[in-house]
């Protein structure tokens, strides 16, 4: 059974007015379990309106997505996911381990268990002494690591990001990736991830799907054949540029394709 | 521990000097030019006039803190159950927020005398329901304003959750709207016992600071009205802090320093 399967999807926003756009159309792609599958495109390709279609935040024009084989809506109602944003989204007047345990009490479980598995979360993103720190006294990238690990506190098979790493600083930022390969590797959990890097993207995915604006539609399917033997050495080996170039190429192929007629398109 | 008392120190010391200073030129022009009475009352005589009516200036401060305490309770509640009720309906938030406005429009001294026709004017009700009004319109605009200006990460955050509305009131609407109340409170808890002298000042019972200060003062006792003035001043204070105090041990330590109410 695939983690995601997205079919024959369409998304028009405000039909029928002068201001409708097509942000998706004929959409289709098909998730492995274990996969990490990046989004990466131009702003307004839809990327982000295809995560938030998948986390079902928003209903599809026409078309089906089915998620662990449930409806995506279903997978909602279920937890079937955990979701991370480009802000870390904590609340302020929690505790960082009240924080993890807001989808745990969502779902009815009780104190103990709550305790037991914010302190495994902790453990998990290597932050395990600031359980009782409130969220403001943590820097951007602890943030979003307590973001993450609020996202896998329930353990869902399934993992959505929307340009998680997009507000921190470089370094960070590197930091942060191979962390989220370590976390993702440690709970197999498959990972979609919406990116405007290429870097990132190619560092990160096993797959890379290349989006274009007006209509958002996907274009290319770049495979990443790395593996899981990724380190800051890959950053540096030459296959990393390759991979980096094809993806490259893919989005010019994709941005320019409307206008610039003649240009390759599979 | 003696870093922590020269800071204190210096925090303090230049208002303090201010405040000494302008009272000695005060007094100074006073002597200085004699003025008489009536023009300006040197401070010296408004601490003495204070020392020898203090039982007198108490029991209206009594009386005034009182008025004041009742509107600024029974305010605040109705105002954070009206914000509730804006929250959860929207036709009602349509109607009763251009009648708050229309209302606030109004003078006070209008409503008070209104009240004082409705009510006896021994009765202490038409000045406690002014500072009601007043504190209710202040908690109503800040509490409906944190209830619902909820953070987009953290709407979408607990829709992927399927979180229920009524979860979504409890564990999000409600802490965000916390902070709102405090301001309300810090801005509600002076002007309480402003109405409440306003409202004196405009007849019922002649018991409280705002009638003592208009008639020491219509008796041409300048420097026992001036004595009563500094008992409102210090009743304000009292009121304001704790109102501080009060957020300081509700929400300690975090939430007053995220700024978010931009004061």
């Amino acid at each position: 059974m695939s983690a995601v399967e997205v079919a024959g999807l369409r998304k028009v926003f405000n039909p029928g007015k002068s201001s409708q756009v097509d942000a998706l159309v004929d959409v289709d792609l098909v998730v492995q379990p274990g996969a990490f599958v990046t989004l990466i495109g131009p702003s307004g390709c839809g990327k982000s309106t295809l995560l938030r279609l998948i986390a079902n935040l928003t209903e599809p024009t026409v078309g089906s997505i089915m998620v662990n084989g449930k409806t995506a809506k279903h997978a909602r109602l279920d937890q079937e996911y955990g979701m991370a944003f480009q802000q870390a989204g904590l609340f302020d007047w929690r505790t960082v381990a009240k924080n993890i345990e807001l989808p745990l009490e969502l779902k009815g479980w009780d104190r103990a268990k709550r305790r037991a598995r914010s302190a495994e979360m902790l453990e998990l993103v290597k932050l395990p002494e600031f359980g009782d720190h409130m969220p403001w006294q943590l820097s951007g990238g602890m943030q979003q690591r307590i973001a993450i690990a609020r996202a896998l506190a329930a353990h869902p098979p399934l993992l959505l990001m929307d340009e998680p790493f997009g507000a921190l600083d470089e370094m960070t930022r590197e930091h942060m990736q191979a962390e989220l390969l370590r976390i993702c590797a440690t709970t197999n959990t498959t990972v979609i991830f919406v990116t405007h890097s290429i870097p990132e993207a190619v560092y990160l995915s096993s797959q890379v799907v290349v989006m274009s604006p007006r209509p958002g539609r996907i274009t290319h399917l770049v495979d990443v054949p790395f593996g899981n033997d990724r380190s800051e050495d890959t950053r540096e080996a030459s296959s990393f540029f390759a991979k980096i170039t094809e993806v490259r190429e893919a989005l010019r192929g994709a941005e320019f394709q409307p206008t610039a007629r003649g240009v390759d398109d599979r | 521990m003696s870093r922590r008392g020269t800071a204190l120190l210096a925090g303090i010391a230049p208002p303090l000097l201010f405040g000494v200073l302008l009272l000695g030129s005060w007094e100074a022009i006073v002597r200085g030019f004699e003025l008489k009475p009536y023009f300006l009352v040197p401070p010296s005589d408004i601490g003495s006039g204070f020392v020898d009516n203090w039982g007198n200036i108490w029991d209206a401060m009594r009386v005034s803190g009182t008025n004041a305490a009742f509107g600024l309770v029974l305010g605040t509640f109705a105002g954070v159950l009206m914000a509730f009720l804006l929250s959860r309906f929207k036709v009602l938030d349509e109607l009763v927020t251009p009648m708050s406005i229309a209302v606030n429009a109004i003078p006070a001294f209008v409503l008070v005398s209104v009240f004082n026709n409705m009510f006896s004017t021994t009765s202490d009700v038409p000045r406690r329901l002014m500072v009601t009004l007043v504190v209710f319109f202040v908690v109503l605009v800040n509490v409906a304003k944190g209830l619902r200006q909820v953070d987009a990460t953290h709407a979408e955050l607990m829709h992927s959750y399927a979180a229920s509305n009524w979860e979504i009131l409890r564990k999000v609407r409600v802490p965000n709207a916390v902070p709102y109340l405090f301001t309300a409170l810090k801005i509600a808890a002076p002007l309480s016992v402003i109405y409440a002298y306003v409202s004196e000042y405009f007849g019922g019972a002649q018991n409280g600071l705002g009638s003592r200060i208009a008639s020491n003062i219509a008796n041409s006792k300048n420097a026992v009205g001036w004595a009563y003035v500094l008992g409102a001043c210090l009743l304000g204070l009292m009121f304001y802090l704790i109102s501080i105090a009060m957020e300081a041990v509700v929400t300690p330590g975090g939430l007053a320093q995220r700024d978010r109410d931009g004061s």
